[in-house]
């Protein structure tokens, strides 16, 4: 377990170095910054201030190095437009990213895998049958369409649910949440739902993919056969059987949903990460963009650590130190 | 003001598909209008509460409800007293401004001469500014404060032009010290200002708070509380408006206008603005342009954009009419020169000029090229109000004449980074006027590029004419008003008959608002609480 614990962390480091180096080059390619930040009034004696204040007068490499040295140091630079440390933004900015992320987790989870299940139990059925059109249409329309339409429904037409922005927020351990007022929850209900739509609906499926396939097993047939009760065979025999591939999603979609969010968070207002980097990229503030993506490659290698570490425990054949080039 | 593509991309698609569900259901909806509170709707970030940290249109529009400056600029960029009841020159590089004696700073201190000096010294040199306000203060030499409410700047040659600079620097107490930070003032407690607002609270990227100053010396705003919400999406921001939760919006999307227009519960306002979006020409390379070829995409032996014929003929090929009514829905103005009619510096003989295409024509031929040539216009995408649609409509409107035009859009960084490369042999851009005079525009687009006297600093075409250069040069010079605009206004005719760019149209800035409000306009785009007021 340690070994295996090591060997993932020094792959982790190389991975953040290597993405470190291909987004540096890649905002570099973009353009000249100063262009976009100075006031197009100014002359060439501004611009050149500007461009040796922000640092953008050494070579790139020599900007690269000094990014690595104080990324060692836990300081990602400072953002060229706000003029304070890119990390401290994005983190401030997290909470309401990964408040927003979970609830639409929530949500996804909460009602996919029963729709899933009800849907794989009587595939012919006519409620199986609604259940899979839903999440056609859950599939296929677009986010920001769909956001609007929820926006103009809610807050337009009804008046119900405040149309943008992150309601109220008390302190929890530390950090500042909304979902534990009414105002918070109000504000978080639809682009929570918006951001859950499509989750929800590969969730519905994937888990009556893996349901009508685990209920043709010998497993749940013996079980059948041995009298156990329907609620026993379902919840305990299929559900935990077909649960595996169903995590590995979770996991892996949490992560986008995070890194994602983009779109909900623009058309909601909502002030998290995604909304920051949108305004980042136009303004090519470049600390910013550099330390989100830092963040979200950390953030995808320690979910799927912590997916690894869920299979030991879902199957015990799965044993992490001994599985060593098997790789999940 | 920065906008992206997939912004107004759902902007189109919202006004689509939304719009008729949104005026029909608009009645039933009772928005909440608390008398004393105001909830507006931004467009842009504000990156910081220090006034001289970032010299941002949206930051310098919203400082001003906290900090004032000496010289104001009314609706339509006139200059009017601020904080100094009168200013005047005592001779060609002196300037003297007497300062009100009535105004206290927000903590109870009095304003005085020494938090004008101060605040003049530290504009130029905040650290790790992106844009600093250095630009302003450069001409000064020296700063006198012979009595604590007159302050006297001194220049090395006559600059007619302080009265503008000065008015773009906002004052601070002095008493905060040359230690004050950035943080310092986005945390609150350096944000002390003279203004009608005073800070209550900033989170970068969401919202700004400000409460009243009870006692403003400029008279009590009715507003106790106001708030700010950062929206950037255009229809979020009208998707806001109509649910009721922000009173007021600036930036309201084209497609949206004739909606909201017939809408009972929402009230529209509209002012010209001083940005005007026209065409640069690569017109001072006789060779290589990169992107001007003969029909067949091999490059021509002469680059044709250096012929003022040439120029004249793209410029006339276009229907500047047809780009308003349609492209803009009305929501501009025809343009002929840089600046709006009655500006400061604009001459009273410069017309739109009106689409030919039988002169455009003949000029080609006449210029040696009857059947045209083959060019590409690169714009940006999301950075001027319906850009893209713009250059899509001059291309059509140039393949008319027989010049075979491609148009290739970009994200504005790039753009601009290329365009001042001299990559581009023709590029569809904006400007606005900071000063709201002619100076502005003829200095940086107009003027031969020289990089040490920061002439031509956006002149991406090179442009060069010497005569129009001589007269830029002694309007600079001059101190006297009615003098200087005569000379500015004649530099514009020499440059717009030679076609030195080609003009398209002035945007026109929208605000809406809750019905029972209303909103002044201002043609400098910015979005005051100041000018929101209940409609008895």
């Amino acid at each position: 377990m340690l070994a295996y614990t090591l060997r993932r962390l020094t792959q982790s480091v190389f991975v953040l170095f290597v993405m470190a180096v291909l987004v540096f080059l890649g905002v570099y390619a973009i353009g000249n910054p100063i262009e976009l930040l100075v006031n197009p009034q100014a002359d060439e004696i501004e611009k050149m201030r500007a461009t040796v204040a922000l640092g953008l007068d050494k070579p790139l490499y020599e900007q690269f190095m000094v990014f690595l040295k104080g990324a060692i140091n836990g300081d990602l630079g400072r953002s060229f437009v706000f003029g304070v440390p890119a990390l401290g933004l994005i983190l401030s900015k997290m909470v309401a990213t990964i408040e927003l992320a979970l609830c639409a987790m929530i949500i996804a989870v909460s009602i996919g895998i029963p729709l899933g299940l009800i849907a794989g139990l009587k595939p012919d059925g006519i409620v199986a049958r609604t259940i899979m059109a839903g999440s056609i249409v859950g599939f296929s329309l677009p986010t920001f369409w769909v956001g609007l339409v929820l926006i103009m429904f809610f807050s337009v037409y009804l008046g119900w649910l405040p149309s943008n922005g992150r309601g109220e927020t008390v302190s929890l351990l530390g950090v500042q949440v909304s979902f534990l007022t009414w105002d918070g929850l109000t504000h978080l209900f639809m682009p929570a739902l918006n951001l859950a739509l499509f989750k929800l609906s590969l969730l519905i499926r994937l888990t009556r993919a893996q349901t009508r396939e685990a209920l043709l097993q010998d497993y749940v047939k013996f079980a059948r056969a041995k009298g156990l009760s329907q609620s026993r065979v379902i919840g305990v025999h299929v559900l935990k059987n077909i649960m595996i591939p169903i995590v590995t999603v979770i996991g892996l979609e949490f992560g986008s949903v995070i890194a994602f969010a983009i779109v909900t968070e623009s058309i909601f207002a909502w002030p998290g990460t995604g909304k920051l980097l949108i305004d980042s990229i136009n303004q090519l503030d470049r600390p910013v963009i550099v330390a989100y993506l830092m963040v979200i490659v950390a953030l995808f290698i320690f979910i799927n650590f912590a997916v690894d570490i869920i299979y030991s425990y879902l199957d015990p054949r799965v044993r992490l130190g001994q599985s060593a080039g098997a790789g999940h | 003001m920065q906008k992206y593509a997939f912004t107004k991309r759902f902007s189109t698609i919202v006004s689509g598909v939304l719009a008729p569900l949104a005026i029909s259901q608009a009645i039933l909806i009772t928005p909440v209008l608390q008398a004393k509170d105001l909830t507006v709707g931004l467009s842009a970030s504000i990156t910081s509460m220090d006034p001289h940290y970032h010299n941002l249109t949206p930051n310098n529009g919203l400082l001003r409800h906290i900090f004032d400056s000496l010289i104001r600029q009314d609706f339509a960029q006139n200059l009017v007293p601020g904080l100094a009841k009168s200013w005047r020159a005592i001779d060609a590089t002196t300037w003297e401004f007497k300062l009100r004696r009535d105004v206290r700073f927000h903590d109870g201190s009095p304003f005085t001469a020494a938090d004008v000096a101060f605040s003049l010294k530290r504009a130029p040199s905040v650290p790790n500014s992106p844009s600093s306000f250095a630009p302003y203060v450069k001409a000064i030499t020296e700063i006198l404060t012979p009595d604590p409410y007159t302050v006297i700047l001194k220049t090395a040659s006559p600059y007619p032009l302080m009265p503008n600079d000065v008015a773009t620097v906002l004052i601070v107490p002095a008493k905060l010290g040359e230690k004050v930070t950035t943080e310092d003032f986005n945390s609150g407690r350096a944000a002390i200002g003279t203004g009608p607002y005073k800070f209550a609270e900033y989170t970068p990227n969401q919202r700004v708070v400000l409460k009243t100053n009870f006692g403003y010396w400029s008279g009590e705003e009715p507003w106790e509380k106001v708030t700010f919400k950062i929206l950037p999406s255009a229809p979020t921001r009208v998707a806001a408006l109509l649910s009721g939760d922000v009173d007021f919006i600036e930036g309201v999307p084209t497609a949206d206008l004739s909606g909201l227009s017939r809408n009972p519960k929402v009230s529209l306002s509209s002012r010209i603005s001083n940005r005007v979006i026209y065409l640069t020409l690569d017109s001072n390379r006789q060779t290589g342009s990169p992107f001007v070829f003969d029909k067949l995409g091999k490059p021509l032996a002469k680059n044709p954009l250096t012929d003022s014929r040439v120029r004249r003929a793209l410029s006339i090929a276009i229907d500047r009419t047809a780009i308003v009514s349609r492209v803009m829905e009305g929501s501009a103005i025809a343009a002929g020169q840089l600046l709006p009619d009655g500006g400061f510096g604009t001459s009273k003989n410069l017309r739109a000029e009106k689409q030919d295409l039988n002169m455009a024509r003949k000029l080609l031929t006449e210029a040696g090229y009857p059947d045209g040539f083959a060019l590409t216009l690169h714009g940006p995408a999301g950075r001027y109000i319906n850009d893209d649609k713009i250059a899509q409509v001059v291309v059509q409107m140039w393949k008319r004449i027989g010049v075979d035009t491609k148009v290739e859009t970009m994200p504005s960084a790039i753009l601009f980074t290329r365009g001042s490369k001299l990559e581009f042999s023709a590029i569809l851009v904006g400007w606005g006027s900071e000063t709201g005079e002619a100076s502005s525009p003829l200095r940086a687009l107009i003027a031969t590029f020289d990089k040490d006297k920061g002439m031509g600093t956006s002149n991406r075409g090179r442009y060069s004419n010497s005569e129009v250069d001589r007269l830029i040069n002694a309007a600079l010079a001059t101190v006297e008003d009615s003098k200087r605009a005569a000379l500015l206004a004649q530099a514009t005719e020499i440059a717009m008959r030679d076609t030195a760019i080609v003009p398209l149209h002035f945007e026109v800035s929208n605000w809406a608002t809750q019905r029972g409000l209303k909103y002044t306009g201002r043609s400098d785009q910015y979005t005051f609480a100041m000018d929101v007021r209940t409609v008895k």
